[in-house]
């Protein structure tokens, strides 16, 4: 069922946990809120659970308004960061914790269905305690599933868990979402779980989506510094735009000679006109490197295919990761442009101070504003 | 909780895979290994020490006394008189019931007032909490004696409370109960299981608190959001995880109330005496030491299989 927020903010005391907020959840989606600790990521969620009550506005369900219902009036169920599993009770009476609450008597068959949907049949008789993290995550995903909730929250499931068991119950809440078809709203920090899970993702900053979509038009397509950096890596390049040709732009990097340039639809920035000051973005993998030598020779024209942004720059850092080559370059515009090459041709001339030319296509670049700061969102990205 | 557990001698058996003190000559130093050993024996020792001193010393003392037979004048023997038992619970039977009856409703009467109390402490009194604990200590500031002396003037005839009481015709529902008569409040039932309530309340709001403090308030927002009412939170979460604290306080108000004589003998009268009572008069006023230790036997006896009873009924065994 739909979820939709609208106006709903939150304050603790004296501090803005949420601005005001206004959010369609489709029925049927996997949701991911991504950002760092106390974005109001968490906040979000526990007012659509009920465990926190909005400051103002409204939370719909469908075209029920839920904003004042209490928790255990709403259709609505939570999986807990730290499972929240009750230590006395044992795995079958945990899932059956909700039905019997319901007054449903006869739970036998479903707690056995539902055990077996996360895989956990054998353990029915088990202690919480005496199970695994990644068992008691189960456990917890079973006991809000076994309710057929309208909407099943998560927040941070993962989070306590080890990165290899991590992947494999990401895989697996994508299955089980797409098997029990519920609206999952996930809570997350980690962008590569959002991305892996996600149809739609939100990322948050300071109490505020800064973007909402799908996971590769925010990655491919980033509207602030905070998308740009939260979400991958991106190269950050002061630029001044030149002139603006049809569908083109064309930029000057700051402290380079070279043009670059970029479809208009990739900038962020409303109705852009020469003079005006903008951040041109790239990402580490859409780059390509090439030998100053041969970026001179001419013939070895092609390597640089006709038409690509290019700048100068010399390599300060490269690692080799087997599956692709991190580069680190410093350039007159950037001090640090990470690139990353897949490891297909590999050219060994390529190593710690190397002249080297930075190309890439200009279908690749995007544009933000550049009254923001250039560094948001990198810090976090670490958490 | 409440088990007492032992803890077991660590490496009493050594591990296989490792060489034993005996033949192991590699490195480690053969010597530092049987002082690790010793190690838990010298922790346990001041304690063993206190309890031998203390406690064993005096039980096969008092359990010879019980059994002994003669006089002041001519000294007491042992006869193997086991007759002094069958003698106490005749003679003193109403006070051995008296003591569990009133230590009961103490103990009943702790729950209920302590319960809310330490629930209120540990989840409600937010930055309060520190300050309402130690206003649950505070009377242990002052002396168990004195603030029981205070009792009798509180509850004195013509005083403040009685007044009240009486203007309200509380003592006559009391009174009806068979709990208070003459229109008086001290020397009545009444008096001495307030008394108790009040000296042992700590004891039972301790425990209370810290095994509800313990509880993850996740597990409350969990409960709330499958389905469970306030009620049904604390019907089928709270309160079973709080059954350690509940055990733990109501052994610590249940025993000592019904061994306690203070508050029978400054707040009752010679109708509400308690056990303890009968075996303080006879082992200072009347002499009888035989008698006062077979009563002492016996109350031990029946706390032990009464602590047992609970303790299987509770099963604390299988809560975390």
């Amino acid at each position: 069922m739909t979820i939709t927020l609208s106006g709903v903010s939150k304050v603790f005391g004296g501090f803005t946990a949420v601005h005001p907020l206004d959010l369609t959840i489709p029925e049927g989606s996997f949701f991911a809120l991504l950002g760092a600790s106390g974005c109001g990521k968490t906040t979000t969620l526990r007012m659509i659970a009920g465990l926190e009550e909005p400051t103002d506005g409204t939370i719909r369900l469908g075209d029920d308004d839920i904003t004042r219902l209490p928790p255990h009036k709403r259709p609505v169920n939570t999986v807990f960061q730290n499972y929240a599993l009750f230590p006395h009770l044992d795995v079958a009476e945990n899932v059956a914790f909700g039905l019997r609450r319901r007054g449903i008597s006869s739970v036998r068959k479903q707690v056995e269905e539902t055990l077996e949907l996360v895989e956990l049949g054998p353990l029915a008789k088990r202690k919480p305690r005496q199970l695994s993290g990644g068992q008691q995550q189960r456990v917890a995903l079973a006991r809000a599933l076994i309710n057929r909730p309208r909407v099943l929250l998560l927040d941070e499931p993962l989070g306590a868990l080890d990165l290899k068991l991590r992947r494999q119950m990401q895989l697996e809440l994508k299955r089980i979402q797409t098997e029990v078809g519920i609206t999952f709203v996930h809570v997350t920090h980690d962008q590569e779980e959002a991305m892996t899970m996600a149809d739609t993702v939100a990322v948050m900053n300071r109490g505020r989506v800064v973007q909402l979509g799908a996971p590769d038009e925010l990655y491919e397509n980033p509207r602030s510094t905070f998308a740009a950096n939260f979400l991958g890596t991106s190269n950050l390049i002061e630029a001044e735009i030149l002139a603006v040709e049809g569908a083109e732009l064309r930029l000057k990097a700051v402290g380079a000679d070279s043009v670059l340039r970029l479809p208009v639809e990739r900038c962020a920035v409303e109705e852009p006109r020469a003079g005006g000051k903008v951040l041109v973005g790239v990402r580490p993998e859409k780059i390509s490197l090439t030998h100053a030598a041969d970026a001179e020779d001419s013939d070895a024209s092609g390597t640089i295919p006709e038409g690509s942004n290019v700048l100068t720059g010399r390599i300060r850092d490269a690692g080799y990761l087997g599956v692709s080559l991190q580069y680190v370059v410093d350039s007159p515009v950037c001090s640090e442009f990470s690139v990353y090459e897949p490891n297909v041709e590999r050219d060994t001339r390529l190593t710690r101070g190397t002249e080297v030319v930075l190309h890439w296509r200009p279908s690749h670049t995007f544009a933000l504003d550049a009254a923001q700061d250039a560094e948001a969102g990198t810090a976090e990205e670490a958490l | 909780m409440t088990a007492p557990s032992v803890p077991a001698p660590a490496g009493t058996a050594p591990p296989p895979d490792r060489p034993s003190p005996e033949t192991g000559s590699s490195g480690g130093g053969p010597e530092t290994r049987p002082r690790k050993r010793l190690t838990p024996y010298w922790l346990l020792l001041p304690a063993g020490l206190w309890l031998a001193v203390f406690f064993v010393a005096p039980f096969f003392y008092q359990a010879s006394t019980s059994v002994q037979s003669g006089s002041l004048e001519e000294g007491f023997r042992v006869t193997w008189a086991f007759s002094n038992y069958a003698d106490a619970l005749a003679t003193y039977g109403p006070h051995f019931l008296r003591s569990f009856l009133y230590a009961s409703i103490a103990t009943l009467l702790c729950l209920l007032i302590g319960y809310p109390l330490a629930y209120t402490i540990a989840f409600r009194a937010g930055r309060w909490r520190s300050l309402l604990l130690v206003m649950v200590i505070a009377p242990f500031f002052t002396s168990f004696l004195i603030r029981t002396l205070a009792w009798k003037t509180i509850l004195s005839d013509g005083g403040p409370v009685v007044g009240v009481l009486e203007s309200l015709h509380v003592l006559d529902v009391t009174a009806l109960l068979g709990l208070t008569g003459d229109d008086r409040l001290l020397a009545t039932p009444l008096a001495v299981v307030c008394g108790l309530t009040y000296n042992f309340l700590p004891f039972m709001i301790l425990p209370l608190y810290s095994s509800l403090e313990r509880i993850d308030l996740s597990l409350h927002e969990a409960a709330r959001d499958l389905y469970a009412e306030p009620a049904t939170v604390f019907r089928k979460v709270t309160f079973p995880l709080s059954m350690p604290g509940v055990v733990a306080g109501t052994l610590l108000t249940f025993i000592p109330a019904s061994g306690d004589y203070i508050n029978a003998q400054l707040l009752g009268s010679p109708n509400t005496q308690m056990v303890g009572n009968a075996i303080q008069k006879q082992f200072l006023n009347v002499l009888d030491y035989p008698a006062a230790a077979a009563m002492s036997f016996i109350l031990m006896a029946i706390i032990l299989v009464v602590v047992t009873l609970y303790m299987r009924r509770t099963g604390t065994e299988e809560l975390v």
